[in-house]
């Protein structure tokens, strides 16, 4: 594999792992602070995704469908939150496991009737709808650079949050010490909810970003939504660092298992067979790489104290 | 009503169905009878493992498939005449439920010794997880051997044959399946209230004292986890029998969060929850179906209400009744 190529794949690598970042750092927030197992993280994103095409179709604004896709979704997560999950937060997982997965049945048969079964595509604006030169016979699309840019922002800005204003303090002693923080006063409701809008709000910017590189369908929530978790176990539950760990480790895991692994099996097998049992074999590098990572250490790589 | 007098009730009431079915003239039920009662007995050792031994597997449905799998395989190769693959010895794939059953039990139970022996260093929601990987591994992995249908499964022409029975009848299919499930559930009580059972429930509430104790804990849940793997992949079989079909959508995750909900929806302190859980939800599912196209707008908000309103899922519900 030659030095070009290396360079594209790991860009493609650390751009699907901006994309399970954004998605990635909400679901570990919500698990690590409030312990609720929220599968219904996935519709959001699936939300978010939809709004945006719906959106740039009407006005052809790409910032405006960004930014409807992201509210939109935000504002379903805080009603999510608002009307069911904050009930659940001192049940057994088991029970929050039922009560999202209801939340995804309803979510996913209202999204086809609202938006029909056939799935939307959204084309990425003029402006960022081109290839540019990074290096001497290296093209890349610029729209995915974008993607990367601005998982960087949302990571840079996420560490600003936590580790530099009042709410990240409440939001860093309330994954590990909830108790004694409700006892000194705070609201500790108002920070829930607040953190579960932002998580809901970041995996809209997800679908919202990812609607132009793949179809917008029913269903498309669940299966990044496996992903996601593969991450933040990974990661270590409740670790936003972890996350982002988890989220470069499973982008670039993936991608090099696709472009590497059909090559190898390509040099022992027929290069139909290769292909496609290339394809699937990287399909379970990851689940691989998180079975391994448990195996090892039981509890993740960046594991909060005190938390199951 | 006494637990023996309820059993037996359920057990007549089973055995009623068919004949049920035709007296209101709707010999369809008979079949959705058979579904029930297959997923009833996956999802029941399933409750086994969650609510007896506290172990919340998330990857069922790969030891489900695997069951089919095992039908669908010695189908193809029977009726190919050709040798299966990777056996020190040659054969040709078998038709007779006598062997297919069995061995899809016996697969199934390997397979989940293997990643029961893996997984149970992890707790929680790890457990949780790292069960879910391994089942996806598998739904990957099954779609990559295109011998064996790739993504678009393996079809069935013939089902099993078993002495005495026509499983093309519908009455004789039913009885196998709820035959088995009466069996399974009997066979599960047993266990449950063995020294066995006694360990790995005592196991899930204090595991430190146990193994002060000098109890092998591992051991315990390890054979409990491949006997719950080994008796979805029975159901299993049954199932890849029904739709005359086994394919890599029987291991997806959704399936064993279908299971879990199933679970859940019945409630978990008993054995009998899993089935009335299956049950339920195949009924809901038939019924709304039927109503109208959008049925999950409908199935969405009951389970809801049910996580929210009636803690402990259906049996809990009622035990609460009664009590």
């Amino acid at each position: 594999m030659d030095s070009i190529l290396l360079i594209e794949q790991s860009l493609n690598g650390l751009q699907l792992g901006m994309m399970l970042f954004l998605l990635a750092s909400g679901l570990t927030l919500t698990f690590g602070i409030m312990g609720i197992i929220n599968l219904a993280h996935g519709v959001t994103y699936m939300l978010g995704a939809y709004i945006a095409a719906s959106v740039m179709a009407a006005t052809s604004s790409f910032l405006l469908a960004v930014l409807a896709g992201m509210g939109f979704a935000g504002l379903m997560g805080l009603l999510m939150e608002f009307t069911i999950l904050r009930r659940l937060y001192e049940r057994d997982h088991l029970d929050q496991v039922l009560a999202t997965f209801g939340i995804i049945l309803v979510a996913n048969e209202a999204t086809k009737m609202v938006f029909g079964p056939q799935a939307l595509f959204m084309a990425p604006p003029e402006y960022l709808n081109k290839s540019i030169q990074l290096a001497d016979g290296l093209q890349y699309p610029l729209y995915r650079l974008v993607i990367i840019l601005v998982g960087l922002l949302v990571v840079l800005g996420l560490r600003h949050l936590i580790l530099n204003t009042k709410l990240g303090m409440l939001i860093r002693a309330g994954a590990t010490h909830r108790a004694t923080v409700a006892a000194m006063g705070v609201n500790i409701a108002q920070v829930f909810t607040l953190v579960f809008g932002l998580g809901a709000l970041l995996a809209g910017l997800a679908g919202a970003m990812a609607a132009p590189l793949l179809a917008v369908q029913v269903g498309m929530g669940e299966n990044i939504l496996i992903l996601t978790f593969v991450v933040i176990i990974i990661g270590g539950l409740g670790s936003v660092r972890g996350a982002f760990a988890g989220a470069m480790l499973v982008g670039l895991v993936d991608t090099f298992g696709r472009a590497i692994l059909p090559l190898l099996l390509a040099a022992i097998l027929p290069p139909e067979t290769a292909s496609g049992l290339g394809n699937s074999l990287s399909d379970i590098a990851i689940y691989l790489l998180m079975a391994v990572v448990l195996i090892i250490r039981p509890e993740g790589l960046f594991m909060i104290k005190g938390k199951r | 009503m006494n637990k023996l007098a309820l059993a037996s009730l359920m057990i007549l009431l089973g055995l009623a169905v068919p004949h049920l079915a035709e007296a209101v003239g709707d010999p369809f039920l008979t079949t959705m009878a058979t579904r029930m009662a297959i997923m009833g007995m996956a999802v029941a050792s399933l409750g086994f493992l969650v609510g007896f031994a506290g172990l919340v597997s998330f990857g069922h449905a790969a030891f489900f498939g695997i069951g089919a799998y095992v039908v669908a395989i010695l189908f193809k190769h029977h009726s190919e005449a050709s040798p299966i693959p990777f056996l020190p010895f040659a054969w040709e794939g078998s038709l007779s439920g006598m062997v297919q059953l069995p061995l899809a039990f016996i697969a199934s139970f390997l397979f989940a010794l293997l990643v029961g022996a893996l997984s149970l260093r992890t707790r929680g929601v790890f457990f949780i997880m790292i069960t879910l990987a391994f089942a996806q591994m598998l739904y990957h992995f099954m779609i990559s051997l295109p011998d064996y249908g790739g993504e678009d499964g393996l079809s069935i022409w013939e089902r099993s044959q078993v002495p005495g029975l026509d499983l093309y009848n519908d009455y004789d299919f039913y009885y196998l399946c709820f035959g088995l499930l009466v069996g399974v559930l009997l066979l599960l009580r047993m266990i449950i209230h063995s020294s066995f059972g006694v360990i790995i429930r005592a196991a899930s509430q204090d595991e430190a004292r146990l193994a002060t104790l000098g109890v092998p804990v591992f051991r315990y849940r390890l054979l409990a986890f491949a006997l719950a793997g080994g008796i979805a992949g029975l159901s299993g079989a049954l199932a890849a029998n029904l739709y005359e079909f086994s394919g890599p959508g029987l291991m997806h995750w959704s399936r064993s969060g279908e299971m879990l909900v199933m679970l859940i929806l019945g409630g978990m302190g008993s054995l009998f929850g899993g089935v009335a859980g299956a049950i339920m939800f195949i009924g809901l599912e038939e019924i709304l179906a039927g109503w109208t196209e959008h049925w999950a707008l409908i199935l969405g908000p009951i389970l809801i209400m049910v996580v929210l309103f009636a803690h402990g899922g259906l049996m809990g519900f009622f035990s609460r009744g009664r009590s």
